[in-house]
């Protein structure tokens, strides 16, 4: 009962608070991805994979006031930011989580900007084709973006990293 | 002639009780049609436990994937000699409507969160793996399924056909409204598609509405919004999936338990409760097979399985309360305290069912949306958002509702003896 919603608070809680909503989606499934068993659902939207199911958790997680989200004016866009509230604190301490540790994985992540996480996520969403197939397939799903070689390639190690760390 | 162009000798249609009739002239459509994966549709209720609330709701993913074929169909056929429009993408569009839902399975919603499983993963594996489907997209030319399969997955290269299937105005949504509003006999569901249809105009990577067409479009979302808080979460329909979702759960459990022997085999199950599916096993589930061993289920040696399946074949549901998210947390803990003192197991038996609904996302440049908006074509060839120019769409666009209820099974907390108990679990449930 509210587990998964435990999982995402302890998220929360190692990350520190997140900057923006498509950094977040990203975050948890390139976590996913590295078998860290959230069970959120992911599909392929605008930005590359994206899980509605985390949408609406984060937006309970809110309601429940346990998460604090800001809306930031950015002048020609908006972007929100979230933290973890004292509430949010207690209501995580009643779970004993069956989590590995994954605090490394989730500096790495943070530390990366949201249009390399959404790099990252769209290759791993295309892991099982053989390499070269997943590097065009990201040219024809995100043409608009525009990723240079050398940002592929950035990505192709980081995934490598974060697997192994 | 090539297969992908051979024509039916003569049209096919079905009758439609919501379009009237379904047309197929494409040989290839005929064909998918009678494959074994698309036939199964006809055995699994497109609306899995709302039968149990609105009796006529009774139709099939089968009627449902005729329905979006025959509305690509007619919009595609709108569509010719457009600008913008590949006519060669027809083919591709029609086989994608009509197979978009082909991974469902029984009572989906239930199913996916018990055993952790994801139709859409099940519709791309029947489309490129070893299926009659498959044979006959093949057949077209190779690849062909992988082109299938990747409108339906969002990821063609050519957006605008993916919006067809996909987007906050699309045939499927078309569909399921009228279809589910026309089987439950509900008033709501109901908005002019005819005139949606005519108004359609391709651009570059996606459908656009003429400004002309807005109002209809304003009665299709206000129909999707009754629509999901009238019958999709009716609390009466959510109920029988609680009770579904824990039947599951509780077979998972004991199949697990070192002590415990079914005394009928559950062969049908074995490979969800081992959490490794194989798409033949997938494929052979259905509606009729889930009830088949929930009958059987009432007779097995554990009580929670016995009372559960019992509630769900005989329409004996829990019960609900609202359930605010600001409740203090040590309220919920005690009651499960004393669900538990009572002998009433608070994890079959005490359960938050939440439905969440944003009825339409509106996505302006650089905010950090992931939906596409609904853009109306205005008069001077510019292009603009829906919730722009509608005051009514602008009501209620991002704002999402959602709804908390806490199901238990009220016969059980009245028939307690200690009063102490009953008295002091009313009284959170009620206050």
């Amino acid at each position: 009962m509210l587990t998964n919603h435990a999982k995402i608070m302890q998220f929360f809680s190692m990350a520190n608070g997140v900057t923006g909503r498509k950094k977040l989606q990203k975050m948890i499934y390139i976590l996913q991805k590295c078998n860290i068993p959230f069970e959120e659902k992911y599909h392929f939207y605008v930005y590359g994979p994206y899980s509605e199911e985390l949408t609406l958790r984060v937006e309970e997680l809110c309601n429940f006031g346990f998460l604090d989200e800001i809306k930031e004016d950015k002048s020609n866009y908006f972007q929100y930011n979230y933290t973890i509230t004292n509430e949010g604190e207690v209501f995580l301490q009643q779970f004993s989580l069956d989590m590995p540790n994954y605090q490394v994985k989730v500096d790495k992540l943070k530390a990366k900007s949201s249009r390399f996480l959404e790099l990252v996520s769209t290759m791993l969403f295309f892991d099982d084709f053989p390499l070269k197939e997943t590097i065009e397939k990201v040219h024809t799903v995100k043409p608009k973006q525009k990723f240079t070689e050398l940002e592929i390639t950035e990505a192709i190690q980081f995934i490598e990293e974060i697997k192994q760390s | 002639m090539a297969y992908r162009d051979e024509q039916l000798s003569e049209e096919k249609v079905f009758k439609d009780p919501v379009h009237r009739y379904v047309h197929v002239r494409d040989r290839v459509i005929w064909d998918l049609i009678a494959t074994p994966e698309f036939q199964r549709l006809r055995r699994i209720k497109q609306l899995g436990t709302t039968n149990l609330t609105f009796h006529g709701a009774e139709h099939s993913r089968f009627n449902h994937s005729l329905g979006v074929y025959e509305i690509v169909r007619r919009i595609i056929n709108n569509f010719q000699d457009r600008p913008h429009w590949n006519k060669e993408e027809r083919l591709l569009c029609l086989c994608a409507a009509l197979l978009h839902d082909l991974g469902h399975g029984p009572f989906s919603h239930s199913f996916e969160k018990v055993f952790k499983l994801d139709h859409e993963y099940f519709t791309q594996q029947i489309i490129v793996g070893d299926t009659k489907v498959n044979q006959v997209l093949e057949r077209v030319n190779p690849g062909f399924s992988r082109d299938v399969a990747d409108v339906i997955a969002k990821t063609y290269k050519d957006k605008l056909v993916v919006s067809l299937i996909s987007s906050q105005i699309d045939a499927d949504r078309m569909d399921y409204l009228q279809r589910d509003a026309y089987f439950t006999g509900v008033s709501y569901g109901h908005f002019d598609m005819e005139r949606i249809l005519r108004v359609m105009r391709p651009i570059e990577d996606q459908v656009v509405i003429k400004s002309t067409g807005m109002h209809a479009v304003e009665d299709y979302i206000m129909s999707r919004y009754q629509m999901y808080w009238q019958v999709y979460f009716h609390p009466v329909t959510r109920s029988a999936e609680v009770i579904l979702s824990k039947i599951l759960q509780r077979a998972k459990v004991l199949f697990e338990a070192e002590d415990f022997a079914f005394k009928l085999e559950p062969k049908h199950f074995l490979s969800f409760f081992n959490e490794d599916v194989k798409l033949a096993d997938y494929l052979k589930l259905d509606d009729s097979i889930v009830f088949y061993y929930f009958q059987q289920w009432q007779e097995e040696n554990d009580t929670i399985l016995c009372d559960l399946c019992e509630r769900f074949m005989n329409r004996h549901l829990f019960k609900y309360v609202e359930y605010s998210p600001n409740q203090p947390i040590d309220k919920w803990m005690e009651l499960s305290g004393l669900f538990v003192e009572a002998g009433i197991d608070p994890e079959y038996y005490l359960v938050l069912d939440s439905s969440s609904d944003l009825p339409y996302d509106f996505y302006r440049p650089g905010e950090e949306g992931e939906r596409l908006p609904i853009n109306l074509l205005m008069p001077d060839g510019e292009v603009k958002e829906l919730s722009r120019q509608s005051d009514i769409v602008e009501a209620i666009s991002g704002k999402r509702r959602t709804d908390h209820k806490l199901y238990f099974p009220k016969d059980r907390i009245e028939a307690l003896t200690d009063e102490r108990i009953k008295h002091r679990m009313k009284e959170i449930l009620y206050n």
